[in-house]
């Protein structure tokens, strides 16, 4: 299988005046492409400091990580901010959705930063926010929409430069139960169209819709195994109750 | 790239805080402002004092009788009266630079028409005195060569003498008695107004300077003597030439004191100049630290914003700005809030010159340059006080910037 993500004997320490704090303590990892991974693990067990390496945010104290095929860990600021840009979709637990910027300028935002036409970029914009089911809420500001709906415009956002890789760092954690599945089938859904999705999470249940659950304790991989049969957060959806709607318009 | 998507960005995150960044362009406004407004009042001084130095004849020569020294005590200009009517005479005819002398004799007199008195200046010139200053008579004539030779009690009057003597009437032809001594007004001098010192150059009556030696004050030196050199070029050879023949005339040995100064009114003009070069300079600095000041204020409110915006820089960068677009996003941002500040501040310098010229009734003149100037300053301005704060946000780091709360 062709290996999308490689590292090798990936080191994070973190240095705090006197005090070292190791984060990763040589993480060997292989992520294939349309591999939907959800990584776990307590707080402070270092997956969100592995999750900033993958995404380019960070670099590694030592130790090396190929993305495609490149090793990104001597890249300078720049480049990272390139490879970010073209390869990777980022969603938040939070959203980080500019306020006062419609859905759509949110959506856009990436494309600023690699050129794209203002006529290709509307187009790819408005293609992306009805991919995640916002069609008619292009106008529409963050504060005038629910927090499934902004997940939404942040995955919109994510994918629209057609990334490689979908990191989401606990994308459900301010959503509830029925919107985060709502949110795992539009993963689902990127997922089969060959998107590797790589998730954080702390919850057992969101995890059980990835196809590989790896665990984190102390910096190191405790645990990596292949989920037999993923939930399908489809059929799932279907067993819920109908909701009311939710939106706030 | 898209300037054009970045100047967008940084109206749009501009109009988001209306009164704030109203209130920092308000800096910027008062500073270009002022400096257009000081600069004007100062390039209006200028003019002035170039155009009245140029009205009192731009080739005019006026030389002065020197000190009087004895026993190492100089008594000051003017002590020695050794300059005469022949010295007059001796430079017209043998300086080819100089055109035209008049001797000059002074006094004050109070002066009576009818029942109404006023003292004014009495001056004796010849009749070159109208090509020297190039001053013409309004109407009747000016006195002639004739006139001097036989020392003739007429007199022209300037126009302050006529509001006070011939409140309601036609000075021409009436009769004013100066030290007792009958004149009759021949004419009147056009109005010339006040020199760049204040003093009111229609307060005078001019006679025939051998008039004014002989019946007015009874003496046969001049007080100074006024010349006009041929040509503008001309002056400084002028200068040399009534030097050589006065220290001949008057017999100073070699290596001797003159006994007397020539001045231009290109010694004037370039004093005056210079005077108001010097003013215009020291207004333009003054305002110049309320531009500095306004852009000091720019700087501060981009500290802030970056600060405040800490976590959009943070989203920008994760979805793949480099440092240089936010670099040039935030400099952006207050370059349009300085020249924005500046344009209008153009404008409102150019309305309150105005209004102040209007006021005052001083002149102003806004050279186009100084408004350049002032508009690229004002540019510079946010450019040098935005770099800061923008460089300081490109600097973020994106994990750090994205968990700012």
């Amino acid at each position: 299988m062709d290996k999308l993500i490689n590292t090798d004997n990936l080191t994070k320490i973190y240095r705090l005046g006197d005090f070292e704090i190791h984060a990763l303590r040589g993480i060997n990892l292989s992520i294939a492409k349309t591999e939907f991974v959800a990584i776990m693990g307590p707080s402070g067990s270092g997956k969100s400091t592995l999750m900033n390496i993958l995404g380019c945010l960070d670099r590694p104290t030592e130790g090396s990580y190929f993305l495609d095929g490149e090793n990104i860990s001597g890249f300078d600021r720049n480049s990272l901010a390139r490879i970010r840009n073209r390869k990777i979709g980022f969603v938040f637990q939070t959203f980080n959705l500019l306020s006062r910027t419609t859905a759509l300028e949110n959506v856009e935002l990436p494309m600023l930063y690699n050129g794209s036409a203002p006529k290709n970029r509307d187009e790819k914009a408005r293609k992306a926010l009805s991919l995640v089911g916002l069609e008619g809420r292009e106008n529409h500001y963050p504060n005038q929409l629910s927090g499934g709906q902004q997940q939404r415009v942040a995955i919109a956002r994510a994918l629209v430069n057609d990334p490689a890789i979908i990191l989401a760092d606990e994308p459900t954690g301010n959503l509830d139960t029925r919107t985060s599945i709502e949110v795992m089938e539009i993963f689902q859904s990127l997922n089969e169209k060959g998107i590797t999705v790589i998730l954080i999470t702390h919850e057992k249940d969101i995890a059980a819709y990835a196809k590989r659950n790896i665990g984190f304790r102390d910096g190191r991989i405790v645990k990596d195994e292949i989920v037999n049969s993923p939930q399908k957060a489809k059929e799932v959806l279907l067993s819920l109750p109908p909701m009311e709607d939710e939106e706030i318009v | 790239m898209r300037y054009l998507q970045i100047i967008k960005i940084a109206y749009r995150a501009l109009k988001r805080n209306k009164m704030r960044s109203s209130l920092t362009m308000l800096g910027i406004v008062i500073g270009v402002g002022a400096v257009i407004a000081m600069v004007g009042i100062g390039q209006g001084a200028k003019k002035m004092v170039d155009a009245q130095i140029a009205s009192l004849g731009d080739n005019l020569l006026t030389i002065f009788p020197g000190s009087h020294t004895a026993g190492g005590v100089h008594a000051g200009a003017g002590t020695v009266t050794r300059l005469t009517e022949d010295d007059a005479k001796a430079i017209i005819q043998s300086c080819p630079t100089v055109s035209k002398i008049s001797p000059v004799v002074r006094t004050n007199a109070q002066v009576v028409a009818g029942n109404l008195n006023w003292g004014t200046q009495i001056q004796g010139y010849s009749p070159d005195f109208v090509d020297i200053r190039s001053w013409s008579v309004s109407s009747g004539t000016f006195f002639t060569e004739q006139d001097v030779r036989g020392a003739t009690k007429v007199c022209v009057v300037g126009q302050t003498v006529v509001d006070n003597l011939f409140p309601d009437q036609d000075p021409v032809g009436q009769i004013i008695r100066i030290k007792k001594l009958p004149f009759r007004v021949i004419g009147v001098m056009a109005k010339k107004g006040q020199t760049a010192f204040g003093q009111d150059q229609d307060d005078i009556i001019l006679v025939p300077y051998s008039t004014a030696q002989k019946k007015l004050i009874g003496v046969s030196f001049v007080n100074s003597i006024i010349a006009s050199a041929v040509d503008r070029t001309q002056i400084n050879l002028a200068e040399d030439q009534i030097t050589q023949l006065l220290r001949q005339r008057h017999k100073i040995p070699l290596g001797e004191e003159d006994d007397f100064t020539v001045r231009s009114q290109l010694d004037i003009a370039s004093v005056a100049g210079s005077t108001s070069q010097v003013m215009t300079i020291l207004l333009a600095a003054i305002a110049s630290v309320s531009l500095i000041v306004g852009g000091i204020g720019i700087m501060n409110i981009m500290l802030v914003s970056v600060t405040e915006r800490t976590r959009e820089i943070g989203i920008r960068m994760a979805v793949g700005a480099k440092g240089n677009d936010i670099l040039t996003q935030f400099l952006v941002e207050s370059i349009v809030l300085s020249l924005f500040g500046g344009i209008i501040g153009i404008l409102l310098g150019v309305i309150s010159s105005k209004i102040i010229s209007g006021v005052l009734s001083w002149p102003i003149y806004i050279s186009p340059p100084a408004v350049a100037l002032a508009f690229f300053f004002s540019g510079f301005v946010g450019i040098f006080f935005g770099f800061y704060p923008a460089r300081k946000a490109s600097l973020l780091d994106p994990i750090e910037a994205l968990r700012y709360e």
